[in-house]
């Protein structure tokens, strides 16, 4: 029937339109506003947008064994651009059924009804997570608005090689960090232990959470607070900021050619990031195979064992799909299935967030990792102590202005701005939650 | 339309007879067929463009116009269904607008950069354009090609390649200055960064508007540079008495559309962004725009901004028509 209206209202369009060459246009637009109705007569069709390679590959896999839910990939941009997107298709009514969200964009869809409760459906998946990440895809609420899929707990990544010829020692907290940067500078007068930027918020969200800063929270009452400049911040940021005033941490920002060069040429003598680093050596730094090594983050207190996080996501299901149901059953197999969580290893090359999916054989040792043999294991014993995150709905106001603010902090290479720069961060943030209406206090 | 073939063979059987009824009779009613038709026809042109000019100008301008009088309000905690509403605001937006420094200093920031570019670039395409069309001038065309060509680089690779070679890391330049021992100037940095990107719009930019000049050079009957000559001129007051004068409209010309891709620069610091931390989001006005929208996801600013800088450009536009067009009329007269 549906079928049958839909080519006669087309052909009526067609011998309109070719008049006025508008043909491809409206024969484009004409499929996407009618949705099958009822999941009794056939397949149901899902789409699936994320950004993440070769996820086709899996979702495959699902499809060769579910005929009666089919699930198509559509290719996505990351980042800040797949949320404007997102929340433009639901104002359109046309949302996709399924969405992969990280984990710090989740609170801002929520707050723009793309994502739908499913609690009903796969709340019982609470026990294979660990508690930090559970409660991100929670927002500390009784609903469950996405199942997580891959983790970015941070670590300290360090050149083996280069650390044993200078006669550097590993450190276990921060204030050997700050010791290990400075006897690194006196080592190699050109070279640094690292770098601080300024175009990578994410990274300085997950060393705050670390220190146990809580960026925003929901109190009972129903009342956001937004504690950016919480005590626990201030100290990374003053921490970062001193090291880089010294002038025994370098300045400039990560991701770029010359960002490359220096940790290939060896001018960056370690990095502090997630468990997918080793991903982004291979090509930033392809001369240095076998050279690195891993080890947990530094400690505020030594004999703590806490870490935080960057990057990662979930996969929600949207409030425009038709089958959540049948959306939330594909999202709950392809984050805690063996086989799924062993494809989304081999094929995605993520860390799997699901606990399961951390041990055992399904991860083997990076190549670029060939000299540390247990890397797995640590990672997944780090993994472990992952601090939980605290995300608000306007983390993009947040990030944008931490790149403006640090940006000009770590140009001028002074801590005092390090300061003033979170504080801006801060005020910007909480003012735009207050401008569009939110119950919202400062910390 | 069926008729049309038998109205032909009605015409070949009747033709003969020349002033017989029948032919009055198949004539006389096509007549005002015809005739309505014909004023019908130029509105059954102009349909298409019209068509796509409102639904792709039109309507999404005023819906701009709509967006930028409303704002979100949010309930409570936010979260969830019926948590967003858009309500009216007025032209709150737009005092928000014109309120905002960061905007105001986007605003600066890109009349800085054209005063750097704008004067550099058209005079580098009339020196150009003139040193072309001297009688001397060696291998014109292959010049000609040669000062074109960045035009036809796109923008995002001419802004990419240039940013690879601002980067002291990945620099030939500083190898060179390294090994010369020469000073090293950070290309990134404050005042230095408007030179960066007037030098990239200034590279990619010259040979379009020489072309736009150079034609308008050939344009001009030899038989003036004659004259000129007999009257002793050489080539350099042919240069500046003759051809510069004849060929302002074009220099009117080239510097208006510079103002306006002055006013609308974007690919350039957008692509030189993530190279440096000494670039704010918000360094032009379009950037500005593009982050309410796309990062901050606050379509109703964003869409204020963009009225407001199209009302810019053009009052911009039309005052410099306007004194240009009073210079103009004056020298003439």
């Amino acid at each position: 029937m549906s079928i049958n209206r839909r080519q006669i209202s087309r052909r009526s369009i067609l011998a309109g339109a070719t008049a006025l060459g508008l043909t491809s246009t409206l024969a484009a637009c004409g499929g996407s506003d009618d949705k099958d109705s009822g999941g009794s007569s056939g397949p149901v069709k899902l789409t699936y947008w994320s950004w993440a390679p070769n996820m086709e590959k899996v979702a495959a896999i699902w499809n060769k064994k579910n005929p009666d839910i089919t699930v198509t990939v559509s290719k996505q941009a990351s980042g800040g651009e797949i949320v404007s997107k997102l929340i433009t298709a639901k104002k359109a009514g046309n949302a996709p059924d399924l969405i992969q969200v990280e984990y710090q964009s989740l609170p801002t869809l929520v707050s723009n009804d793309v994502l739908a409760d499913i609690t009903k459906y796969a709340g019982s998946t609470k026990s294979e997570f660990a508690e930090g990440l559970w409660g991100m895809v929670t927002l500390g609420t009784d609903a469950l608005y996405a199942i997580p899929q891959d983790a970015g707990p941070l670590m300290f990544y360090y050149r083996e090689d280069l650390f044993k010829k200078h006669g550097l020692s590993v450190p276990k907290t921060w204030t050997e960090f700050a010791e290990t940067a400075r006897a690194a500078k006196k080592a190699v007068p050109d070279a640094y232990l690292t770098t601080f930027s300024s175009n990578d918020p994410g990274l300085f969200a997950g060393l705050a959470q670390q220190a146990g800063g809580k960026w925003w929270t929901v109190d009972s009452a129903g009342k956001w607070t937004v504690g950016i400049d919480d005590a626990a911040t201030k100290q990374v940021a003053e921490f970062w900021g001193g090291l880089v005033q010294e002038g025994v941490i370098d300045n400039q920002p990560m991701y770029t050619p010359a960002w490359n060069n220096a940790l290939n040429k060896g001018t960056h003598l370690a990095w502090v990031s997630a468990v997918w680093a080793p991903g982004v050596l291979v090509s930033s730094a392809p001369d240095t195979k076998g050279k690195w090594r891993m080890a947990p983050l530094p400690q505020w207190k030594s004999g703590e064992n806490v870490t935080g996080s960057w990057g990662g996501s979930s996969t929600g299901v949207s409030t425009d799909s038709q089958h959540a149901e049948a959306a939330a059953k594909f999202a709950t197999w392809l984050n805690t299935d063996p086989e799924a969580l062993a494809a989304l290893v081999k094929e995605v090359a993520i860390y799997p967030a699901a606990t399961k999916g951390q041990s055992g054989n399904v991860l083997t040792t990076p190549e670029f990792f060939s000299n540390q043999a247990d890397f797995y294991t640590t990672a997944g014993e780090i993994a472990a102590t992952t601090a939980a995150a605290a995300w608000g709905p306007n983390v993009n106001t947040a990030y944008t202005t931490f790149q403006d603010a640090f940006g000009k902090a770590t140009k001028a290479k002074k801590e005092s701005q390090f300061d003033s720069a979170l504080a801006t961060v801060q005020s910007k943030t909480f003012g735009d939650m207050k401008k569009q209406g939110f119950e919202v206090t400062e910390a | 339309m069926t008729s049309a073939p038998l109205k032909g063979s009605d015409l070949t059987e009747v033709g003969p007879l020349a002033d017989g009824t029948g032919t009055a009779q198949s004539v006389r009613p096509s007549r005002p067929r015809r005739r309505g038709r014909g004023r019908s026809a130029p509105y059954w042109f102009l349909v298409p463009t019209l068509t796509l000019f409102a639904a792709f100008t039109v309507v999404p301008i005023g819906y701009a116009i709509w967006l930028s009088l409303h704002r979100v309000q949010v309930k409570g905690i936010g979260l969830g269904k019926g948590a967003r509403s858009q309500v009216w605001n007025g032209i709150g937006n737009y005092t928000d607008v014109l309120k905002d420094s960061e905007f105001g200093h986007s605003v600066l920031r890109a009349f800085g950069y054209g005063l750097i570019v704008i004067p550099t670039m058209l005079g580098l395409a009339l020196l150009f354009a003139l040193m072309l069309d001297t009688p001397k001038a060696r291998s014109a065309p292959f010049a000609r090609l040669m000062i074109f060509l960045p035009y036809a680089v796109p923008g995002i690779i001419a802004a990419l390649m240039w940013g690879f070679l601002y980067l002291p890391d990945v620099s030939p330049f500083y190898y060179l200055l390294d090994k010369f021992g020469l000073p090293q100037p950070d290309l990134f940095d404050g005042g230095n960064l408007y030179l960066s990107f007037a030098n990239i719009a200034v590279w990619g930019g010259t040979g379009f508007n020489m072309i736009v000049i150079y034609t308008a050079l050939r344009a001009i009957p030899p038989d003036i540079y004659e004259a000129a000559r007999i009257d002793g001129a050489s080539n350099l007051n042919i240069a500046l008495r003759i051809k510069i004068p004849i060929v302002m409209p074009s220099l009117v010309l080239t510097f208006f559309f510079s103002v306006i891709a002055t006013l609308q620069v974007f690919t350039e610091p957008m692509a030189l962004k993530p190279l440096t931390n000494g670039l704010p989001s918000s360094w032009s006005p379009l950037m500005a725009i593009y982050d309410k929208a796309f990062l901050q996801s606050d379509i109703y600013g964003a869409s204020a901004t963009a009225v407001v800088l199209a009302l810019a450009t053009f009052v911009l536009s039309f005052t410099l028509l306007r004194i240009s067009d009073r210079y103009t009329r004056e020298d003439r007269a």
